[in-house]
């Protein structure tokens, strides 16, 4: 019972604050409200045993990426940018098209069925601690997909860089 | 016990309002903040199967999901500070070369 109010609460709260997010205006308010809803997803993700994944959603998402999106933000003109309308022409269409997504994947939950339980128990996570288990899978089974996702960061790096520098004098 | 359903429930919606800020909003680095949404929402609905159905997998595989999302911010505000650079703005209606 005391945990699905505390679901309730949370998921009411993220919605709310993800409509919050996509409706400001200003832009720096919504960078600050997505710092809200992350730290709610993080506890989000404590609901269901991923203590790992909700550091690593505190670190990465609230802490580096919302610090590079606040950056930017505070490079453009804020004082034009609360003078004109904050959606393009075609924001009927688009909510439209997020309204009968919406409709079309929630039927499509009736007919889900869950896969049989595999071995990583709550207990066994307990007993190995989360950070362990989902080590030790990251680095036997996962290991080639590993390195490939930290060839994608340095590619990231380089592009960022690259695209961001001023072109040089021949 | 909370039901598995709920979680996909809240994830579903928190990514319609991703695919409607996506698809709606002027300015490109809310744009950008929608896409992240859209990842959170897929990463929820991961961690919240694997967890029932008892196989992290799921996680590893958000694990993932961030590492991709970071890659992407970063890249993606490099584009918009090239944008700002060449054309001085930051809405997406005011950026079409590539119209035809």
């Amino acid at each position: 019972m005391i945990q699905q109010l505390f679901f309730i609460y949370f998921a009411f709260a993220i919605t709310g604050l993800s409509l919050l997010v996509v409706t400001r205006k200003n832009p720096v308010h919504s960078v600050l409200w997505m710092l809200l809803l992350f730290f709610h997803i993080a506890s989000l993700y404590l609901f269901l045993n991923a203590e790992f994944m909700a550091a690593i959603q505190v670190i990465v998402y609230a802490g580096g990426i919302l610090v590079l999106f606040l950056f930017v933000v505070l490079l453009m003109n804020i004082r034009e940018e609360l003078t004109i309308s904050k959606f393009i022409g075609a924001a009927p269409t688009g909510f439209t098209f997020a309204v009968a997504l919406l409709v079309v994947v929630l039927l499509s939950i009736r007919s889900f069925v869950a896969a049989p339980p595999g071995i990583y128990s709550i207990d066994l996570i307990k007993q190995e601690t989360h950070t362990k288990v989902l080590g030790k899978l990251l680095y036997t089974e996962f290991l080639y997909p590993f390195e490939v996702a930290s060839l994608i960061l340095l590619v990231a790096i380089i592009g960022a860089i690259v695209l961001a520098k001023r072109r040089l004098k021949p | 016990m909370v039901p598995l359903h709920w979680y996909m429930v809240l994830s579903m919606i928190v990514f319609a309002i991703g695919v409607f800020g996506f698809l709606s909003r002027r300015n490109i680095i809310i744009v950008f903040m929608s896409i992240e949404l859209m990842l959170n929402a897929v990463n929820i609905n991961l961690i919240a199967l694997s967890h029932y159905i008892q196989d992290l997998r799921g996680q590893i595989l958000a694990f993932f999901v961030i590492a991709v999302a970071a890659a992407e911010a970063a890249i993606g505000l490099a584009i918009v500070i090239a944008l700002f650079r060449n054309k001085a703005t930051a809405h997406v209606d005011e950026v079409k070369e590539m119209q035809g």
